[in-house]
């Protein structure tokens, strides 16, 4: 799995990067992505291909008459884009999304799977 | 001349102070917008009637996180766990940028605050604090007699 970063220059409104953690087992790999303010409605999980993109939108609440003093998450909107290997499994990937933070499971196909071999003494 | 007034170290551990209080991100990149400046990123705002604290603070349990108000000074302090796997296990980290161990900020408030109507709430990673500020006082006619 590697970063793709050429989809993030849109014209507008800079983006911003969620940061991850990324491992991998025999079985496939995992990531987690940080993504606070956004709600399950405005997280886009796509994988198509050998690609993999992440998006979202921050719900701020609106509040009357608020005037920002100080800030840090300049943006509202979260985007990231890897590539993925031949080897993995789009298609069983799992996601799951709880207080801000995504975590995705892609699994690698069949034959990409370690296969421990016996080796018989006759 | 001013620093000869205070002993010691006194301006710098101010600056210090003030630079973990309150530390606007001015870069230009504001892609990362999760930069160096610590966990959990703050936005802060006021309305008329309160100051509105916004932490961003994904993957936390609402019970650990440790949030009072002393002296006009709001602190938010807790542990956030990692989730990789152990070292010696059979995987291999390829990426490791989200924040783990002990955090805390500190917002410093208004003087018109009121600590006791403080609120929080924490949903999709976002702990928003609420702490209404006084009515502003009257302007009281004193009658000349």
């Amino acid at each position: 799995m590697s970063e793709t970063t050429q989809t993030t220059d849109r014209a507008e409104a800079p983006v911003l990067q969620p940061p991850v953690d990324v491992f991998e087992d025999d079985y496939g790999i995992t990531l987690y992505a940080d993504m606070p303010g956004v709600p399950k409605e405005k997280l886009h999980v796509r994988i198509d291909a050998e690609a993999l993109a992440i998006e979202g939108e921050i719900d701020f609440p609106t509040i009357e008459g608020l005037e920002a003093s100080h800030v840090e998450v300049q943006s509202p909107r979260f985007q990231r884009a890897f590539t993925l290997g031949k080897e993995l499994d789009g298609e069983k990937a799992q996601a799951e999304f709880k207080n801000g933070v995504l975590k995705l499971r892609i699994p690698k196909l069949e034959q990409a799977k370690p296969r421990k071999i016996e080796v018989r003494i006759d | 001349m001013f620093r000869t007034l205070f002993p010691g170290d006194f301006f710098s551990d101010l600056n210090r102070l003030q630079r973990q209080l309150l530390r606007f991100s001015g870069d230009t990149g504001s892609i990362r917008g999760f930069g160096r400046s610590g966990f959990p990123p703050l936005n802060v705002g006021t309305t008329p009637d309160s100051v509105e604290i916004f932490a961003f603070a994904p993957g936390l349990d609402p019970a650990s996180i440790d949030l009072s108000i002393e002296r006009g000074l709001l602190s938010l302090s807790g542990e956030r766990r990692n989730e990789l796997p152990p070292e010696e296990g059979k995987s291999a980290i390829h990426i490791n940028e989200r924040f783990s161990g002990n955090y805390r900020r500190v917002v410093s408030l208004s003087d018109d605050i009121d600590p006791e109507t403080a609120s929080a709430s924490y949903k999709d990673g976002v702990l928003h604090v609420q702490v209404k500020r006084r009515a502003a006082a009257v302007p009281r006619r004193i009658d000349i007699r």
